[in-house]
């Protein structure tokens, strides 16, 4: 598969997208519950939630009210991939959300004491010792803080396509766009992110 | 700034979205156009910068939560019996309505039958077992302890559970456990324990049950799932592991001490 083609350490990353087709064929068979067939998908409604919202708790609001208009919707959802629907679903709350909290978007994305719990919440325990944890940790989040300066519209098809691992064809679904728009939507979020780390490195 | 108009052509070869021949004419004019191997330089550049690491999987608190409030939202399931498993609603209804439709006596006999056959496979729980290692599979929810010491798995499960799974390290027999987490299956919380055969993840549920059963198999979506009950407890192991290696996983965690 073509995504293998960088570094090490991303078979997590291919097994999470082999592992989206294969529960996309989850709800063929009748009788299947929403517990069953849509949340497996509940991490990948909460990062996409996460990376559009950008603060813990607006994100899990998006994300309570995006399920549970998926439980609403479930008996009449046909589909035959209920990660792009669920995550549809999120992309249109957060939305509604946001446009209800006009604002909201405004908030510089660098929101330091938010993001600098989340990382100490999420040093590895035990596989490392505390310095290269440590460093680690810092990379991420300075990683994450070049992501989260990104435009929404950008960052959005960024993280559908880098973490969530959907195809050209499922963001766009997702996002309602044409494939021709996610692909210069990709090129320009992705363009955007080399030039910062360059600066980064340069300062 | 110079452009060329293949640069998202370049992008999508490296996302895996081109053909073999689409790929190899682009390959022809890469070897030529100096935009084109700069903009294959920043994808590479922009890539190495995505980590797995950046995925925000839910915190285990607010997966509670929001199970909470769907289950709130939705109608309560009716129960078998207070020792059985909770069926799903979907299979009590056709199962009911198949009873009805052949007589009592019909219902009653299909359901032994049923019961006979399939002593520990209520429809639903195959698919739970399955969802449930998909889910743990996703970035960051494999275990909540990892420790190869079963002597540190096997506490770390006090009080986080109502029973004492038993935990045992297989790495002798090249299935090392790796260890363990927290997961629901029919609205109860059970014990997980993770164990590896070379790349392949397997995922052990325990929980406590009545009776023995010998190992059953089944498969599901393309995963092997294998099932028994001993010593009071039901075990269920799940993996992409082909069917032959997960039956030895499972006597070999029979056996072993």
């Amino acid at each position: 598969m073509a995504i293998s083609v960088s570094q090490g350490g991303r078979w997590l990353a291919l097994d999470h997208r082999r592992i989206g087709r294969v529960g996309d064929v989850l709800n063929s068979s009748p009788g299947d519950t929403f517990e069953a067939v849509v949340l497996p998908y509940l991490d990948a409604a909460h990062n996409l939630a996460r990376w559009l919202m950008r603060d813990p708790a607006s994100a899990e609001d998006v994300l309570q009210e995006a399920m549970l208009r998926a439980l609403t919707y479930f008996p009449s959802f046909k589909g035959v991939n209920p990660r792009g629907w669920l995550l549809q679903i999120v992309r249109n709350t957060a939305y509604a959300s946001m446009s209800l909290n006009r604002g909201v978007e405004l908030v510089p994305p660098t929101n330091s004491s938010d993001e600098t719990e989340d990382v100490v919440a999420r040093l590895p325990s035990g596989d490392d010792d505390p310095e290269t944890s440590l460093i680690r940790a810092r990379e991420r989040d300075r990683v994450h803080r070049m992501i989260a300066a990104l435009p929404i519209e950008l960052r959005e098809t960024l993280v559908l396509r880098e973490l969530e691992e959907l195809s050209y064809k499922e963001i766009a679904e997702v996002t309602h766009m044409p494939i021709g728009t996610v692909m210069s939507r990709l090129w320009r979020a992705r363009r955007l992110l080399a030039q910062a780390a360059r600066r980064d490195e340069a300062a | 700034m110079p452009d060329c108009d293949k640069v998202l052509l370049v992008q999508a070869e490296l996302d895996g979205e081109l053909g073999a021949a689409e790929a190899a004419s682009l390959a022809a004019h890469r070897a030529e156009c100096p935009i084109c191997q700069a903009a294959a330089a920043e994808f590479a550049q922009a890539r190495a910068l995505m980590r797995d690491d950046l995925y925000q999987p839910v915190p285990e608190d607010m997966r509670q939560r929001v199970i909470a409030t769907i289950a709130a939202a939705q109608p309560p399931r009716p129960q078998m019996s207070a020792t059985a498993m909770p069926t799903t609603p979907g299979w009590w209804r056709r199962w009911w309505s198949n009873g009805a439709s052949f007589g009592l006596g019909a219902a009653c006999a299909a359901a032994l039958a049923f019961l006979l056959v399939m002593p520990a496979m209520p429809p639903g729980l195959t698919e739970q077992i399955v969802a449930g290692h998909v889910r743990a599979l996703q970035p960051g929810h494999l275990q909540d302890v990892a420790s190869e010491d079963r002597h540190t798995v096997k506490p770390w499960f006090d009080g986080r559970i109502d029973f004492a799974p038993p935990v045992k390290d297989l790495a002798a027999v090249r299935f090392p456990l790796t260890g363990g987490r927290l997961d629901y299956l029919n609205g109860r919380p059970v014990a997980a324990l993770v164990y590896q055969r070379d790349k392949h993840v397997i995922d052990l549920f325990v929980w406590p049950a009545s009776g023995e059963t010998s190992p059953q198999t089944a498969e599901r979506q393309g995963y092997n799932i294998v099932h028994w009950s001993q010593n009071g407890m039901a075990f269920w192991a799940v993996s992409d592991l082909e069917a032959a290696q997960l039956k030895q996983f499972a006597e070999d965690w029979r056996r072993a001490p």
